[in-house]
């Protein structure tokens, strides 16, 4: 049985004051992500990501279709006592402690009283907030709000959990605590979805991703997959001290980019044999070797018909 | 659904009690109470009727301005600041959090009122020397005045599920001091003509008729209160409360949150 099964749902706004017009936020969107899967809703800004998670969580209503979560209707309370859900730059009761906040959302989440404290306490020792507990959350910080968040998200032991944009707002460590804390919940049987704009989370992160752009769902796929499409061994890295071979790989149709006394050229696979010739010959000593593999922000620009240079935001 | 709707409940209350502006608000109060000492002492002869005067009129308007001032956040602001969605996300229905979130500041007001309270006593056992049998007789216009703050708080949580706060302010105020002279309203309805006297007889029964909440002057004069009037009046203030808390839950219910 799928965790979730979104089956075209769609969204469409009122805009205007007087001339009232329809604006798309959610084209018919069909998606389904399996059971124990770390899924990855990727899409530039204002690309419809939010928009799908606040209709699976209830807070908007879809223009048409429906969703199935665990089985069962997307509306239905039951199954919001099974998810956890953490909203982009989540925001929360700045008056009470992380404790405080943790043991109301465990009441509100069905937890049982007795037990709503050790809980509240284990997950913020899961998030690394343990000394900070007694703390009100005004005193916190951005990345350390967003750990909350998480910790609010995971704290009734959900079957399935959303996150929207996990990662944004937290430092490199705090980046890879999210990531290792996203592994351990698939490791724990849980389902995993969320939505990002950072392409190397989801590509380390995720089984299956989707692209989503402009309200419209435009691939979906295993990572490694999208990422190889035959495309993988086009052309070759390779890396070299000593500056007496750049000449000669230019020839070979090489591109070069030299820093210090060091080379590091892109040139086409079938030229890898002749190239390494060269350098051996020129006395260079060679570095690295690598073919050079489409990533995920390759394919993602290309599936939004986005060009590489152009200035969308993608955070690598 | 009890657990859910006394933990919303219960989280309100915490924050009112954590909010500074509530406490400047019953100092205020108490120091309007501690003044009307200072009244009654200039006011030869009278100076119990204008304790209980001045005293309850202070707990009744800046009563009314909490409830107001509290309520017409109590909604818009968890939409605003986005804290309403991970409450939403999980298994708490719409109504829930509304009745949730209206029990918590009747909760603090009611605590706000007892403290409220027991400084006009102080006031009333400085000025009168001692308290006697008469002196129970303003707890009834305190009883009053709580079931006007269930009214406008039921308001003022109505105006917060569909508009900003400054209009909800805006029009709860206007509901306050229309709701006051009600039966000023429904008399004029009497004497109009045509078109105007189905509008006003109208108007008059949708606002709330605090007019026959206020018994202030007369438990001021050691007046009693029947107890018809108590029990009409606590039905008629459940009534309004709970056909205003349906009218929030339905719009609430189908409200977008962007």
């Amino acid at each position: 049985m799928p965790a979730l099964e979104i089956l075209g749902l769609q969204k469409n706004y009122t805009v205007g004051f007087w001339r009232k017009r329809e604006r798309e936020a959610l084209k018919p969107l069909h998606l389904t992500v399996e059971d124990n899967e770390v899924f990855g809703f990727l899409g530039p800004n204002g690309a419809g990501k939010t928009t799908t998670l606040k209709l699976l969580m209830g807070l908007i209503y879809p223009t048409s279709g429906s969703a199935r979560i665990l089985g069962m209707d997307w509306r239905e309370p039951m199954v919001k006592a099974q998810i956890g859900f953490l909203p982009e730059q989540p925001y929360f009761y700045d008056y009470l402690t992380a404790q405080e906040l943790l043991e109301y959302y465990g009441s509100l989440s069905g937890v049982p009283a007795r037990e709503q404290r050790r809980r509240a306490s284990t997950m913020l020792e899961r998030v690394g907030l343990k000394d900070a507990a007694r703390l009100q959350l005004r005193k916190f910080s951005k990345g350390m709000l967003q750990r909350v968040g998480i910790a609010q998200a995971i704290l009734h032991d959900p079957k399935m959990i959303f996150l929207d944009e996990p990662t944004s707002g937290l430092d490199p460590m705090g980046r890879r605590e999210v990531r290792d804390l996203i592994h351990g919940l698939q490791d724990e049987g849980k389902t995993v979805f969320f939505s990002t704009h950072i392409l190397s989370d989801a590509e380390s992160l995720c089984d299956r991703v989707a692209v989503i752009h402009n309200g419209e769902l435009r691939g979906v796929g295993v990572v490694a997959e999208l990422v190889h499409r035959g495309k993988a061994a086009d052309e070759t890295e390779i890396v070299w001290h000593g500056l007496h071979a750049a000449e000669a790989i230019k020839h070979l149709g090489g591109k070069c980019r030299i820093v210090g006394d060091t080379v590091r050229a892109t040139l086409p696979a079938s030229q890898l044999e002749a190239a390494l010739e060269r350098i051996r010959g020129s006395q260079c000593k060679i570095l690295s070797v690598n073919p050079v593999r489409t990533t995920l922000e390759d394919y993602f620009l290309e599936t939004v018909g986005v060009s590489p240079h152009s200035a969308i935001e993608v955070s690598r | 659904m009890i657990t859910r709707i006394a933990a919303i409940a219960s989280n309100t209350f915490r924050e009112a009690i954590r909010d500074r502006v509530l406490y400047n608000l019953i100092l205020f109060v108490l120091l309007l109470v501690g003044s009307a000492v200072l009244f009654g002492q200039i006011s030869i002869g009278i100076e119990r009727i204008v304790v209980i005067n001045l005293s309850l009129t202070s707990i009744s308007v800046f009563g009314v301005l909490i409830a107001i001032f509290i309520g017409i956040g109590l909604v818009s602001k968890e939409i605003e600041k986005k804290t309403l969605y991970t409450v939403l996300a999980r298994p708490v229905r719409r109504w829930e959090f509304i009745i949730g979130k209206f029990s918590g500041l009747v909760q603090t007001l009611v605590v706000n009122t007892l403290f409220m309270t027991v400084g006009f006593y102080a006031a009333l056992l400085y000025v009168s020397h001692g308290l006697g049998k008469t002196d129970l007789i303003p707890l009834t216009a305190i009883y009053f005045i709580i079931l006007e703050f269930v009214i406008m708080v039921s308001l003022a949580l109505l105006f917060s599920s569909f508009s900003t706060p400054i209009l909800s302010a805006i029009l709860s105020f206007g509901m306050f001091v229309i709701g006051t002279f009600a039966e000023d309203l429904r008399n004029f309805a009497v004497i109009a003509h045509g078109p105007m006297r189905w509008l006003l007889t109208a108007a008059a029964y949708i606002v709330p008729n605090f007019a026959s909440l206020n018994v202030i002057t007369s438990v001021a004069h050691d007046q009693p209160v029947s107890l018809a009037l108590a029990m009409q009046n606590t039905v008629y203030a459940l009534l309004y409360t709970a056909a205003v808390l349906c009218g929030s839950v339905l719009i609430f219910e189908r409200r977008n949150l962007k």
